[in-house]
């Protein structure tokens, strides 16, 4: 039962207590704040989704015996070498540097383990990580920090990063405290120093370059490999078919809840759309083009379970990316070490300070003491044991809905629990026919 | 010498035999014509092959060049030698946009004029433009060296890391973060030799040295404007 003050304290509403912290932190700093982490605002996701389940008119799968296969295949437009996953959950990228080594690793050894991909990210490819993970999917990113041709062709799929859902038109930032001398030997510049990655790509602008920058990778690689080209969610309606006509062979959508190392918290909470209409408005696009399935899309920003990934997949994705959600795997916010939280100021279930170097759990630190928190063979087992877990429950909606494989899961299979996300997701109301906007 | 026509042979066959061509020294060099404004000609090569390239080429012609030496008897389009590693890339004409791109190393010469953002993001490359560049070149440059033997356009060196830039004309204004320094008998030395390198005769006393001020490597409120 609340309790109810009796002199009748009432917090404002517009400025809550979070809010008028803000306004004095920035006063007493006059800077923005950056954080690591993603948005923390309540958004309308795929919690607002059920599934319908069989019935009278659907069939079931028998949910311990019968066969409901995962495997996907991302490249198969114009790569003579396509990617085979044995399951539809990939590892966004994470960099270098705004992770630690062991952490890298790890993800590396997980990913190997279930047969998907793990993604390198700005500050460019470790050994640890090329030998760790069997797939391994190569980002060019804006900065080039790192950028070295040996390593793309020693990849296995080339992803183009024109931007991250966390913040869309913007680029990184990784703070002095966590440019050791690896770090910053691997990207040119000096250690210590504020590492600001460019938001935009130093040798190409628009669809029509970035066609021939397709074309010039392919051509060093030798046509082998995937082609992704990673988009943050603001515009999907038009980024995906301009994605398209440049030459993609997949598309990665990363959606406003998607996280970051670093960034001002103005762009995290208030650039770009959430990831369920972005989902929609991209399926749509690759729809009308009539290549919905002949360019894959993977979707990613708030993937927390099997329910998530069902949810993505039969909405049109062909396979979802994690990354918060493989931190914490990895035990990101996990409450142990909790006096390394309160020095940093915060608590466990509270922390996106990944930019401050002192990750409590050594995930995204270059501390050696606090990295060797992680150890890689058991931050592999979790994140393994955690895929592992989505899979069954993916596998366990799809078959209550009569799917033998977990891509033919549709729309119809799924209700949505409010309007909003009914108009965004573009799913029926539950208990209605109507979606709103379409009559 | 390998000729190859651009006009019976596709880039991608092209590329193909460049690299698997056998290194220079008793093996003969190839020679590439009619490339009419094709892109990624040359680009990706991984030996000491020598290419001589008659014409004007597209979009990222020696791209990620490793070892080779290629010289382009004409102009090329955007993003010349981008993110090369090393050899040397010669254009004995004009280049646009975002020569040198990121480019890790070698030595990239071009002798007529560049384009805006010539040396953008470049990490340890060398470039020498024997005219003027345009607006924003040697942004965001982290190491190397650009020689400008002419002019330069507005916003030169903008949040400019450790490069150093060399300027024998003007340039129209600096971007952030971008100072001149000066030019002391090591950097004298250092300008003489990126031009000899270069093929290029020049009054060394014309030229200027600029640099980072090193003010935007930490955040601090009191440069706030400038970011």
């Amino acid at each position: 039962m609340a309790v109810v003050d009796p002199r009748g304290l009432r917090p404002s509403h517009t400025f809550p207590a979070h809010v008028l912290a803000e306004i004095h932190r920035a006063a007493d700093q006059g800077v923005y704040e950056i954080r690591g982490f993603g948005t923390k605002r309540p958004l309308p996701g795929f919690d607002d989704l059920v599934f319908l389940g069989a019935s009278m008119s659907r069939y079931p799968l028998e949910g311990y015996r019968e066969r409901c296969d995962t495997g996907v295949t991302l490249g198969t437009r114009f790569a003579s070498r396509p990617i085979e996953l044995k399951i539809p959950i990939t590892i966004a990228g994470m960099s270098f540097g705004a992770l630690g080594a062991n952490a890298k690793e790890a993800i590396g050894r997980a990913c190997t383990a279930m047969g998907t991909s793990s993604t390198t990210g700005d500050g460019g490819m470790t050994e640890e990580e090329r030998q760790s993970s069997e797939t391994l999917v190569y980002q060019v990113l804006p900065s080039r920090y790192g950028m070295n041709p040996d390593d793309l062709r020693r990849a296995d799929a080339i992803e183009i990063v024109v931007g991250q859902g966390a913040k869309p038109g913007g680029g990184g930032v990784l703070l002095g405290q966590k440019i050791t001398e690896r770090v910053a030997g691997m990207r040119d510049l000096p250690e210590g120093i504020d590492q600001r990655s460019a938001c935009r790509h130093p040798d190409w602008t628009g669809p029509d370059d970035l066609a021939i920058k397709i074309q010039e990778l392919r051509e060093i690689t030798g046509w082998e490999k995937p082609v992704y080209v990673k988009i943050g969610a603001s515009r999907p309606t038009y980024d995906v078919a301009l994605a398209v006509k440049a030459g993609a062979d997949v598309i990665v959508l990363d959606g406003m809840q998607g996280g970051t190392a670093a960034t001002q918290d103005v762009f995290i909470e208030h650039v770009g759309i959430p990831t369920l209409p972005a989902l929609r408005q991209a399926v749509e696009a690759l729809q009308a083009l009539d290549v919905h399935r002949e360019v894959q899309l993977v979707v990613s920003g708030g993937i927390r379970s099997g329910a998530d990934v069902a949810k993505a997949l039969a909405m049109g994705a062909d396979a979802v990316s994690i990354g918060s959600a493989a931190m914490v795997a990895l035990g990101c916010n996990k409450a142990v070490h909790v006096e390394d939280y309160q020095a940093i100021g915060t608590e466990p279930g509270y922390c996106h300070h990944c930019h401050t170097g002192r990750c409590p759990v050594g995930v995204t630190t270059q501390d050696p003491v606090l990295e060797a928190r992680l150890r890689p063979e058991q931050g592999a087992r979790w994140l393994r044991n955690y895929l592992t877990a989505m899979i069954l429950e993916l596998q366990t909606i799809a078959r209550a809905n009569g799917k033998s494989h977990v891509l033919n899961l549709e729309p119809e299979d799924m209700a949505a629990l409010t309007v909003e996300a009914a108009a965004m997701a573009g799913i029926p109301l539950a208990g209605t026919s109507w979606i709103p906007g379409k009559g | 010498m390998n000729t190859v026509s651009l006009s019976l042979t596709s880039v991608r066959e092209l590329n193909e035999q460049l690299r698997g061509a056998p290194d220079a020294g008793s093996a003969p060099g190839w020679r590439v014509t009619d490339p009419k404004g094709a892109h990624a000609v040359a680009a990706g090569l991984t030996g000491h092959v020598q290419v001589q390239i008659d014409g004007h080429v597209g979009y990222y012609c020696a791209g990620m060049n490793q070892h080779a030496a290629i010289t382009v008897d004409g102009h090329c389009g955007t993003g010349v030698a981008e993110n090369m590693m090393s050899g040397i890339v010669r254009i004995r004409g004009n280049a646009s946009q975002s020569a040198g791109a990121s480019g890790h190393g070698g030595m990239l010469v071009i002798e007529g004029n560049a384009g805006p953002r010539c040396g953008i993001s470049m990490k340890g490359i060398d470039i020498v433009v024997g005219g003027k560049t345009g607006h924003m070149s040697g942004f965001m440059a982290q190491s190397g060296n650009l020689v400008i033997c002419g002019d330069a356009g507005h916003d030169l060196g903008d949040s400019i890391y450790e490069a150093v830039i060399y300027v024998g004309g003007s340039a129209a204004s600096l971007g952030a973060d971008c100072v001149e320094k000066e030019m002391t008998p090591k950097h004298r030395s250092r300008l003489q030799d990126l031009l000899s390198r270069a093929g290029m005769e020049r009054d060394l006393d014309r030229f200027r040295r600029f640099g980072s001020a090193r003010k935007l490597y930490h955040f601090h409120v009191d440069h706030a404007d400038s970011y």
